[in-house]
């Protein structure tokens, strides 16, 4: 008995080599929490917007451009003589909001954006999803139509339009992610009293990287009601795009094809008046550029002796 | 009856027994930073992690290291991005270990206060991949309180961290490791 009791002993002076020692700092250590990040490349997936937010202090500046209907022909340089531009800034206020500004050239729409990341996806164990609450207020600039009579009145409330989107979106593997977007589009007016102010929508989207750096996106927003609005007199269309991404340090660039001109939630989700079955198809591309504004918590840049020029 | 309590006894002399001669000192804030830029490099290419766990035993003269990839913080967002997504594939990869010995433990004394040249071998594990590394630097004692300094050179290609063509020249071979680490008693 004494015997077992000195081998214990023993043993137990023996035991700690530097395995063991790993197998003890690991039973100190809280359980880490594995984060999945760069579900997308950019903040937006090709139209609309993806689940990623912007770091911390970082700003990012977007050029958005849709060219004129290809089936336009050669009359109209396949629709390179007829442009529309979204100009847009966003920043991120920090990990998990992000706020933005946009000007449009369709009907000089100017947008307030709000990005909000609710849940985050994690490896072994944890939410499977990425959440995240997109909300978008805009206001077309427009001059005001000439109203029948002097009863009439253009209410300032008449140009304003409301986008809420949640987006629900994975990363599957490191090539592929792929995410859903419940839309909820609200018009303060519309044309005829026929349609709904609302638009519900479901959206689908993903981004396959086939190389180090580029992908290839797709995008499409399902209407589940007011289907059959009209904008001035035009049928109305679901919004389908595909795209190409290439990453080039601190650019993103994006080209697309897509049915939809207009670059707010509330004309490509709802008011596409052009159609993939006509070949009403717009070449298009986004230019996102960041700006690193406050330097991350955590890193200190590294003192000055000399190696400086390096920068 | 006798038998056990004596039995007891001694088991519980030996129990206290490691319990004072175990010296172990630990830290979860341990500073480790690495290095890449070359001269050619538009930016500068460094990382900061000041989340690193250290677990060393005095009496053997083991060192343990521990780090989460995605801890290690840029001056820009977006390299922080590259680099866990294109180089480290921390997603995969989600934690680098050292699992070392110090060489010429009869040379330090725990006991004394000062400051003690230290060497350490043993096997590092990044992205996944397994490398022998030998790394000098310093043992400080103050008290209760041991300090780590240690600088080395670790080459990419060892552990399988691809750089592409197009960025070869911007982004060195071997990174340069710079370890700081303040353990306490445990």
């Amino acid at each position: 008995m004494i015997g077992l009791c000195l081998a214990v002993t023993l043993f137990s002076a023996i035991k700690s080599s530097a395995q063991d020692l790993m197998a003890e700092l690991n039973n100190d250590l809280p359980k880490q929490k594995n984060y999945a990040f760069a579900t997308f490349k950019s903040t937006r997936l090709i139209d609309g917007a993806t689940v990623e937010c912007l770091g911390q202090g970082v700003l990012d500046f977007r050029i958005s451009h849709r060219f004129g209907d290809v089936s336009q022909g050669l009359s109209d340089f396949y629709g390179m003589d007829n442009a529309l531009t979204r100009l847009s800034l966003d920043y991120g206020v920090n990990k998990w909001l992000m706020v933005g500004i946009a000007h449009n050239v369709f009907d000089k729409e100017d947008n307030g954006d709000i990005k909000i990341k609710l849940l985050r996806q994690q490896i072994g164990g944890g939410s499977p999803v990425t959440v995240s609450y997109f909300g978008s207020i805009s206001v077309q600039t427009t001059p005001a139509p000439t109203l029948p009579d002097s009863t009439y009145k253009w209410l300032f409330s008449n140009r304003l339009y409301f986008a809420n989107q949640i987006l629900i979106g994975r990363k599957f593997s490191k090539t592929f992610s792929f995410q859903l977007m419940p839309t909820l589009v609200h018009y303060n007016l519309v044309d005829s009293s026929k349609f709904s102010n609302n638009t519900f929508a479901l959206g689908a989207g993903f981004r396959w990287m086939f190389t180090r750096s580029s992908a290839v996106t797709a995008e499409y927003y399902y209407r589940l009601n007011n289907t059959n609005m009209l904008v001035q007199g035009q049928p109305t269309y679901n919004v389908f795009s595909i795209g190409y991404e290439v990453e080039t340090g601190g650019h993103v660039f994006q080209v697309m094809l897509t049915n939809a001109q207009g670059l707010t939630e509330r004309t490509f989700i709802g008011q596409t008046t052009q159609s993939w079955s006509k070949q009403q198809l717009h070449l298009g591309f986004n230019i996102s550029r960041v700006f690193t504004i406050v330097k991350p918590k955590g890193y200190v840049a590294p003192a000055k002796d000399g190696d400086d020029k390096k920068w | 009856m006798k038998k056990i309590l004596v039995v007891t006894g001694l088991m519980l002399i030996a129990a206290c027994g490691t319990s004072v001669y175990a010296q172990k000192y630990m830290t979860r804030t341990g500073k480790i930073s690495f290095d890449a830029s070359t001269p050619t490099s538009p930016e500068k290419i460094d990382g900061k992690n000041n989340e690193v766990a250290c677990l060393l035993d005095t009496k053997t003269g083991d060192v343990v290291f521990q780090l989460q990839v995605k801890g290690f913080k840029f001056e820009k967002q977006l390299m922080e991005e590259h680099f866990n997504e294109k180089y480290m594939e921390s997603d995969r990869f989600p934690k680098s270990t050292f699992n070392a010995k110090i060489t010429n433990l009869s040379e330090i004394n725990f006991g004394k206060d000062g400051t003690y040249n230290a060497t350490v071998a043993g096997k590092m594990n990044m992205h996944g991949q397994d490398k022998e590394i030998t790394a000098t630097g310093t043992i400080t004692v103050a008290g209760n309180k041991i300090k780590i300094s240690a600088k080395f050179k670790a080459k990419l290609d060892d552990f399988k961290i691809v750089v592409p063509n197009l960025v070869a020249d911007k982004v060195a071979k071997e990174a340069l490791v710079t370890v700081d680490a303040e353990l306490n008693q445990k």
